[in-house]
């Protein structure tokens, strides 16, 4: 807060006006018709509904279907945040130690950020399609049945891959920017006492880089859980079967093919609980951060 | 040797990393039938005029049909052009209503914004479609970019950036007798330039990569975005497809973002740490 100010209500009030009125519109009035529609089940014909309070909750949750969604989704997303940030790290720890290079290898990996999550799955189709692709067909020539429209582990190998490739640039830079600013003071001072790199690795860089390391953590969940949609999509469409469909991917299957507008909002609710934690779970760490 | 190991590395971190592109820039220089045949070329082709050709002018045909690469193209720019100016206009209204002016409702209006942050448009599906088909925006370019425009990260950012502006700034334009939007005109958005640069880079690729929004609210093809457009012409893999003319799109579709990304990548880096901070 600010000592000096303007005076008056009106302006300011008229400056947030946009803002405003598109968060009251299309934020938080769908969020309020997600909760209301999750406690409500409508009769096929969508005629009428009835309030049947936590039912929807109860039954989504005790659905095979949502928990082999739910499976999914937390191998899915912790394979592509580990793929992701370990690549990046060793890439970070790798373009930390040339300092004249750091910056042309910097150039040349963080381009995959700006390519949309649609598009990067098409592009590692390309490589992994049974028929057309590089990898797919030399699989295929040296006897290993690789086809991931009917494998499904396949499949969920594919869009971990494509989804952590985006992913690398974004861990790298911030990776690389945690490294550059441990002093090297410290590091030779280490290595003066005789630790070696391995040692000197484990026991003062990955303490001093936990920060960083952390808060990407989060950042590569919610990426993995909601903005890689367009990969699911574009590639697998949530199969073989069901092997591909994470929650987020539900969602849209239920509200959009199924119109089951009740299941679809419970669906919704359970996710916007899990945005809310990890995004508390974010702030808490940046306040901390703050303080140090 | 050893202080070569570090640059093998990376090498091969770029390597990896250049495949999937190259196989695909490769691929759009070679007819369908090469690609269809799973020849996979590893060397430029002589059709990349005519793929490229069919992609800008044509298309998807056949089953898959989407619509010229130049209307896509043409609709991507607008939505991401919209999407980043009416961010960051919004923003810097919103951030200087809430830390240069005192008034009734100040924290309930910063709070209500903070809370979008919390509710991504994937996990409101059904709802936000619900309001748009209400609001007979369906199937419209503002559709498609209002409700994308609200954002808490730009307010935020900016709102931290208006906090580091000296106090003496703010006297000594009260005591000149500026008005409120004078000192916003004059003073503060000069000093913002930066800021807006690196925020509109990251939010231009932020509003060209959108999917499932488009995919939503827009099913005419006037209106169809190119990264929609082109997975959509995938269908369900088949080999059959024309791969050549997907290769091609696929190229086209990712060119903008990345180039600017490469080209105004002092602005992207530091949009990118001081967004997140």
């Amino acid at each position: 807060m600010r000592k000096t100010v303007f005076k008056g209500t009106a302006l300011p009030l008229l400056l947030l006006a946009p803002q405003l009125a598109i968060t009251a519109i299309f934020f938080l009035w769908p969020a309020g018709a997600a909760i209301w529609q999750s406690l409500l089940q409508e009769d096929p014909w969508g005629m009428s509904s009835e309030f049947v309070g936590l039912r929807n909750f109860t039954e989504v949750l005790a659905q095979p279907e949502w928990r082999g969604a739910a499976y999914n989704t937390l191998i899915f997303s912790s394979a592509v945040a580990i793929l992701a940030m370990g690549t990046a790290l060793f890439l970070a720890v790798q373009a930390d130690k040339s300092i004249r290079g750091a910056n042309i290898y910097r150039t040349l990996l963080i381009w995959p950020y700006a390519v949309a999550p649609a598009v990067a799955a098409v592009l590692w189709l390309f490589l992994f399609h049974p028929s057309i692709g590089l990898v797919g067909r030399a699989l295929n020539e040296a006897g290993i049945a690789w086809d991931y429209k009917l494998n499904g582990n396949q499949a969920m190998l594919l869009i971990i891959i494509a989804a952590a490739w985006k992913q690398v640039s974004y861990n790298f830079i911030f990776f690389l920017a945690g490294l550059q600013s441990i002093p090297r003071s410290v590091l030779e001072a280490a290595a003066i006492d005789g630790a070696r790199p391995v040692r000197r690795f484990w026991t003062i860089i990955l303490p001093l880089l936990s920060p960083t390391a952390f808060f990407l953590l989060v950042v590569n969940l919610v990426y993995a859980f909601f903005d890689t949609f367009g990969v699911i999509h574009a590639l697998t469409g949530g199969g073989p079967g069901k092997a591909t469909e994470t929650l987020i991917y539900k969602v849209y299957v239920e509200g959009v093919q199924n119109v089951n507008l009740g299941s679809s909002s419970a669906q919704s609710v359970i996710l916007m609980v899990l945005v809310i934690a990890l995004t508390a779970v974010q702030f808490r760490f940046i306040e901390r951060k703050v303080h140090y | 040797m050893r202080r070569y190991w570090p640059h093998v590395w990376l090498l091969l971190g770029v390597l990896v990393f250049a495949t999937p592109i190259y196989i695909t820039l490769i691929g759009s220089t070679h007819d369908a039938s090469t690609i269809g045949r799973g020849d996979v070329p590893l060397l430029p082709g002589s059709h990349a005029a005519e793929n490229y050709a069919s992609a800008w002018l044509r298309g998807g045909a056949g089953r898959f049909t989407v619509s010229p690469a130049w209307r896509m193209m043409l609709n991507s720019t607008i939505m991401a052009l919209c999407i980043a100016v009416g961010k960051i206009v919004i923003s810097l209204l919103s951030a200087y209503a809430v830390v240069f002016f005192s008034f009734p409702g100040r924290m309930i209006a910063f709070w209500t914004i903070f809370m979008t942050l919390m509710l991504p448009v994937e996990v409101r599906i059904i709802p936000t479609y619900q309001v748009i088909v209400s609001l007979d925006l369906f199937n419209s370019m503002a559709g498609l970019t209002i409700p994308l425009i609200a954002s808490a990260t730009a307010t935020l950012l900016f709102r931290q950036f208006f906090l580091t502006i000296p106090e003496e700034y703010v006297e000594a334009a009260k005591m000149d007798g500026a008005s409120p939007m004078r000192f916003f005109r004059d003073i503060l958005l000069p000093l913002s330039v930066t800021n807006i640069a690196a925020l509109f880079v990251i939010l231009f690729i932020y509003g060209w990569n959108q999917y499932l929004w488009p995919l939503l609210v827009v099913n005419d093809r006037n209106l169809e975005t190119i990264v929609v457009g082109m997975a959509k012409m995938i269908g369900n893999g088949d080999a059959q497809n024309e791969w050549n003319v997907i290769m091609a799109m696929a190229v086209l579709a990712l060119l903008p973002p990345v180039a600017v990304v490469i080209f105004m990548q002092r602005w992207f880096l530091k949009g990118l740490t001081e967004t997140e901070k």
